[in-house]
C-alpha cells in the first residue's frame, strides 16, 4: 500500500523562521568562537593544534545553514516567473522567502568559515 | 578684465595645491613612517598595503569601465538576467573569493613573531607623558632607562607593555604594528629589527593634555655594538658632587629622579643617569642642549602642558645651567 504521508522534503517549507535559521547560527558560532577563545586563553593560554570542541561547533554551525540553504534551494525551484517576487500570490511568497534564505545561507556558510580561519591560521592568545 | 581674473584664479588654485602638496609630503619621512620600515612585522605591513592599494585601484578602474561601458550601451542591448548573473558573479562570487585569498594571505602575517625565554625583554611603561624603560636581558642584571630604546638589529625583542595612569599606545611605526598599554595589564609586542639607524616612536592613545607631545627615539644597533653599550650603560656611575650635583640635590629633584651613583632612587619622573646620551628632551619634543635643558628645569609646562614637574620658575637660571650641564655629563 502506497504511503499517503507526504515525503519529507514537500512537508517542510520555508518561512520566515527558516529565513532566519542562517544568520542566527552565524550569530551564534561567533559567540561561541568568542566565548571558546576567551576561556581557552584564559585557562591554557593557547590554542591546541586540533581544538577539537571548536572544529566540532564549526562544523555543526556550517551542516545547519547547508540544511537550511538546502530546503531554500529546492522550493526557490516552484515553478513561477522571474524575480523580483513581489507579488502577494502564495508561489511568490515562497520564492522570495526560498530565495532570501538562500542568499542569507550563502553569506552565512562564508561568514562563519572566515571567524574559523584565524583560529587555524594564529593558534595564539597575544 | 575677464582672462586677467581667470589667470589669477588659476594660480591661486596652483598655489593651494602646491601647499596641499607640501603638507602631503612632509608626512614624508625616513625615521617615523611605516611605509620606512626597518623591522621583520612593518616590512610585512608594507607589502600588505601595497598589494590591498593596487589590488582596490585596479577594482576601482574595473567598476568605472563596467559604468562606463552600461552608460554608453544602446538600448535593449543589456539583458535582465545578463544583469542578474554579473550581480552574482561580480557581486558575490568574486568578493568572497577576493576576500577569502586576503584573509589566507593576511593572517599569517598577523602571527606573532616566535620568541623564546632568552631574548631580550624590554619593559617599558606608559605615563604622562613619558616613557620608562626597563631592559630585562637573559641571565643580565636590568637596566632602567627612559624616553628612549635601543634594539639589536637581528634579534627578536620582546616588548612587555603597560601603563600606570591611563590608556597609552605604543607605536614605532618603522618597527612593528601599534599595542596598547593598559594599567593592570602586560602586552606583550614582539619585534625583530631589520636594519641599524635612528627612527621615532609615539604615542597613539589620547591620554591627557600633551599626548601629542608623547614620542620617544627608536636607536636600532649592530648587536655587539648593542651588547657593548648596554654593558657600558649598566656600569654607569654620576658624580654626587660639583655645583649641578649640588643643585639637583638642594632641589629636592631626587624625590622624583634617579641618578646612578648618586643617592637618588626615585621612580616618580624619568631615569637621568643616561640623560647626557639622549636624542631629544622631554620625551622627543626638544633638542637636548643645555640652554633648552635649563629652560625646560625651570617651567616644564611651557613646552609640555600638563607635565608632572613643578615649575621652578624661582630658580636662577644660572643655578638652572648648572644643572643642565650636569646632566649633561659634565662633573
Ligand atoms: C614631582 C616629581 C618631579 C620633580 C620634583 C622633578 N621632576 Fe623632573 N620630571 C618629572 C616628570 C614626571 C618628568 C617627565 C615630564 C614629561 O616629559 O612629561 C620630568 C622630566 C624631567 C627632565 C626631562 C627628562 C627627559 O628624559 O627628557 C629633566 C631634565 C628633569 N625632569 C629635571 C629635573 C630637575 C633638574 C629637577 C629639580 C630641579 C626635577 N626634574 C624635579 C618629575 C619631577
Ligand atoms: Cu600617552
Amino acid at each position: 500500500m502506497k504511503d499517503e504521508r507526504p515525503r519529507t522534503k514537500e512537508r517542510v517549507k520555508v518561512t520566515l523562521w527558516t529565513l532566519i535559521v542562517p544568520p542566527t547560527t552565524w550569530a551564534a558560532h561567533f559567540l561561541f568562537s568568542y566565548l571558546w577563545a576567551a576561556i581557552s586563553c584564559a585557562k591554557v593560554g593557547k590554542f591546541a593544534t586540533f581544538p577539537t570542541l571548536f572544529v566540532v561547533g564549526t562544523v555543526i554551525a556550517l551542516i545547519v545553514i547547508a540544511a537550511s540553504g538546502w530546503i531554500a534551494w529546492r522550493q526557490s525551484r516552484v515553478p513561477g516567473d522571474a524575480p523580483p517576487h513581489q507579488d502577494s500570490t502564495d508561489v511568490d511568497r515562497l520564492r522570495f522567502l526560498a530565495v532570501s534564505t538562500m542568499l542569507l545561507a550563502g553569506l552565512s556558510f562564508v561568514a562563519v568559515i572566515y571567524t574559523a580561519l584565524p583560529v587555524v591560521f594564529i593558534g595564539n592568545c597575544r | 578684465m575677464r582672462w586677467q581674473r581667470e589667470a589669477t584664479g588659476t594660480r591661486v588654485r596652483l598655489r593651494r595645491l602646491a601647499a596641499t602638496a607640501i603638507l602631503l609630503i612632509t608626512g614624508c619621512n625616513r625615521h617615523q613612517s611605516a611605509l620606512a620600515p626597518f623591522g621583520a612585522e612593518a616590512d610585512d605591513t608594507l607589502s600588505l598595503t601595497i598589494v590591498l592599494a593596487s589590488g582596490a585601484a585596479v577594482i576601482a578602474l574595473g567598476v568605472v569601465l563596467l559604468v562606463w561601458n552600461a552608460s554608453r550601451a544602446r538600448e535593449h542591448a543589456l539583458s535582465e538576467s545578463g544583469g542578474l548573473r554579473l550581480v552574482l558573479w561580480a557581486g558575490a562570487i568574486f568578493p568572497t573569493v577576493v576576500l577569502t585569498v586576503l584573509l589566507l594571505f593576511a593572517l599569517p602575517a598577523m602571527r606573532p613573531l616566535p620568541e623564546s625565554d632568552a631574548d631580550l625583554r624590554i619593559q617599558v611603561e606608559g605615563e604622562q607623558f613619558w616613557w620608562r624603560v626597563r631592559y630585562a636581558p637573559p641571565g643580565a642584571a636590568p637596566l632602567m632607562a627612559a624616553n628612549e630604546v635601543r634594539v639589536p638589529v637581528g634579534r627578536t625583542v620582546v616588548f612587555e607593555l603597560t601603563a600606570t595612569d591611563v590608556i597609552h599606545s605604543f607605536w614605532i611605526p618603522g618597527l612593528a604594528g601599534k599595542m596598547d598599554m593598559i594599567p593592570g595589564r602586560t602586552n606583550q609586542l614582539v619585534v625583530r629589527a631589520t636594519k641599524p639607524g635612528t627612527f621615532r616612536g609615539v604615542c597613539t592613545e589620547f591620554c591627557g593634555l600633551s599626548h601629542a607631545l608623547m614620542a620617544f627615539d627608536v636607536i636600532a644597533m649592530e648587536p655587539a655594538a648593542f651588547d657593548a653599550w648596554l654593558a657600558e650603560a649598566r656600569r654607569t656611575e654620576r658624580a654626587s658632587s660639583g655645583r649641578g650635583a649640588q643643585a639637583f640635590d638642594r632641589r629636592g629633584c631626587g624625590a622624583c629622579h634617579a641618578i646612578a651613583g648618586t643617592p637618588h632612587h626615585a621612580v616618580i619622573g624619568p631615569d637621568l643617569t643616561h640623560y647626557s646620551e639622549r636624542l631629544t628632551l622631554g620625551a622627543g619634543i626638544l633638542e637636548p642642549t643645555v640652554a633648552n635643558t635649563a629652560a625646560f628645569i625651570r617651567d616644564p609646562s611651557a613646552f609640555k602642558p600638563g607635565a608632572r614637574m613643578p615649575a621652578y620658575a624661582a630658580m636662577p637660571q644660572a643655578e638652572a645651567e648648572a644643572i643642565a650641564r650636569y646632566l649633561k655629563g659634565a662633573p
